[in-house]
């Protein structure tokens, strides 16, 4: 399923004082399966768009078609965009609000007149996808489980509507390195083996740079660097001019050929420093 | 300026009837003018001890001493905030007034102090934390990392001898993580004032004199930067993680480089790596 973004344009407090340009004329095509990282600094539009894709927000001009259907016309039936477009804004565990997993993670399904087989079944795949097992949590309540638990019964709940696209605002923000591995280890697999559209909101050049396909880049407003990692960390000045940076190894990289070593740039991930140092210090 | 002794602290769920001990018997200190940063999972206890050190926490069990102030002592509270503040995690949270100036001034407002002494405070915090070109903004139109320095400074302004910060660059933008840091680094190297930092950035930890790394309410590994992180297996295990660099000098190693396995920074890195070419 893709998503075809053209001449975006989102007004904030359109004719008063604080009137602001939060999107500019954004135009991006996401195809079936990609998995897209989108970086920008705060107040660059990110989370703007995200709320576009899933039909939260309305444009002032410009639009948005998803499976053929543009999605901004007034009379679009909002559950056709939420049933295909999954969104899991940033710290979703605060919206957990039932007196069990089962159910919390029930609801959404629930309010699509399914089945209580269908339903049923969905909370289980969707439990087994994040990694919580049914029968050891399904009648616990949500509130007595850890953050990084917390934050994955709240993506299973998401999951569970079976969207097509899953857009994701930084879902690791607050968690530690095993619970931020985990869950971005799920994303992924939500990608490879149940063929999902990833979009990943993301702050860490690390993160993006081990599991995105693709990076967009917004400032403000505007969609500045569309491409491969390799394609869009090249651009470090224009990055670091935006307030973003680039992966740890990639500077390493780059102070290594300013001393003369004659080093690949396309470098973003520890993986990958590691096999062209070893083949540096073989061939030497 | 800050000693834990023994400290427990339980939590009770009154509805269930059932406790979790957060923390554990934990005992140490931390120096006047020391950078100490705590590392642990989500719900390792972390937390939980930085709130006993300016007694929004009282321990259930051992002894909490601020300055020789023990927080089990009511009579002490103000005494102890005046000395130990806290900047938290979500800038929105902790910003009460509708200008920059007036945010700062809250502080010193409430513990009475005179307005000219005020207006020469708010001044000399913002100007600390690079911020005196907003005094006059409206807190909403700042990024994060902004916000979090006019929290810094609000807090500067009740001229503290310590300040705990509890992962408060964890909602930031990799150019707010940045200002945010570089302002702490600058108030302890500076202005000596004591730092302690909870993070889950490994590249912030690097900056500090010395890691404390709890685990299940309990101190499990306490040293230097290096020294903690030159036990990347250990670390792992836990549950954390080490600086980019130190993991590339461990991976390198596993593949039979002889390189040292206590590197941290990049420089540290590209100086090794030019030394084997």
């Amino acid at each position: 399923m893709s998503i075809k973004i053209e001449n975006l344009t989102h007004i904030y407090m359109k004719n008063s004082p604080f009137e602001k340009k939060a999107l500019d004329d954004v135009n991006i095509e996401i195809k079936d399966g990609e998995f897209v990282a989108l970086i920008g600094h705060t107040g660059s539009g990110k989370s703007t768009l995200i709320q576009h894709i899933n039909g939260l927000l309305k444009p002032d001009s410009g639009k948005i078609i998803v499976d053929g259907v543009d999605i901004t016309e007034k009379k679009i039936n909002l559950s056709f965009i939420r049933k295909k477009i999954g969104l899991v804004f940033q710290y979703p565990e605060y919206q957990l609000f039932e007196e069990t997993i089962e159910k919390d993670i029930a609801f959404g399904p629930k309010n699509l007149g399914l089945s209580d087989d269908d339903i049923n079944n969905r909370v289980k795949r969707a439990m087994n996808i994040v990694g919580l097992k049914y029968e050891e949590y399904k009648d616990r309540s949500p509130f007595d489980l850890s953050g990084g638990q917390k934050r994955r019964v709240a993506i299973a709940g998401v999951v569970a509507m079976e969207p097509r696209v899953l857009i994701l605002d930084e879902p690791t923000a607050g968690l530690d390195p095993k619970g931020r591995d985990d869950i971005l280890g799920e994303i992924k697999s939500l990608q490879k083996e149940y063929k999902l559209t990833i979009i990943l909101v993301s702050h860490s050049m690390e993160d993006v740079a081990k599991l995105a396909d693709r990076i967009i880049v917004m400032h403000n407003g505007r969609c500045i660097l569309d491409g491969s990692p390799v394609q869009v960390f090249k651009e470090i000045d224009t990055l670091e001019s935006v307030g973003l940076a680039v992966p740890q190894v990639t500077y390493m990289v780059r102070k290594l050929k300013h001393e003369g070593i004659n080093i690949s740039e396309d470098i973003f991930t520890i993986e990958q420093a590691k096999e062209e140092i070893l083949r540096l210090l073989n061939k030497g | 300026m800050i000693l834990c002794k023994d400290v427990s602290y339980k939590y009770e769920d009154a509805d269930k009837g059932n406790s979790k001990l957060a923390v554990d018997h934990v005992t140490f200190e931390v120096k006047k003018g020391e950078f100490l940063v705590i590392l642990g999972r989500n719900g390792s206890g972390k937390s939980t001890i930085a709130k006993h050190m300016n007694a929004l926490l009282i321990p259930t069990g051992g002894k909490v001493y601020v300055e020789n102030f023990d927080t089990c002592d009511e009579k002490n509270i103000w005494n102890i905030r005046n000395k130990a503040g806290m900047v938290f995690q979500n800038p929105d949270n902790q910003i009460v007034a509708t200008i920059v100036e007036e945010d700062v001034a809250f502080g010193p407002e409430n513990l009475g102090v005179l307005p000219e002494e005020i207006r020469l405070r708010v001044d000399d915090c913002l100007k600390r934390v690079n911020m005196q070109e907003y005094k006059r903004y409206a807190p909403h139109l700042l990024s994060g990392g902004q916000k979090q320095r006019v929290a810094i400074a609000g807090v500067l302004a009740m001229r503290p001898d310590c300040i705990i910060f509890d992962e408060s660059t964890a909602m930031l933008d990799p150019s707010g993580r940045r200002e945010v840091m570089n302002t702490i680094k600058e108030i302890n190297g500076k202005y000596n004032m004591t730092v302690i930092l909870i993070t889950h950035y490994m590249e912030e930890a690097v900056e500090a004199n010395r890691i404390i790394v709890m685990d299940e309410g309990k101190i499990i590994m306490e040293g230097t930067p290096r020294n903690i992180f030159s036990q990347v297996g250990k670390m792992k295990d836990i549950g954390l993680d080490v600086p980019q660099m130190t993991e590339l000098a461990y991976e390198l190693r596993a593949n039979g480089v002889n390189i040292r396995s206590d590197i941290l920074t990049i420089d540290e890195m590209v100086s090794e790596l030019c030394r084997l070419k």
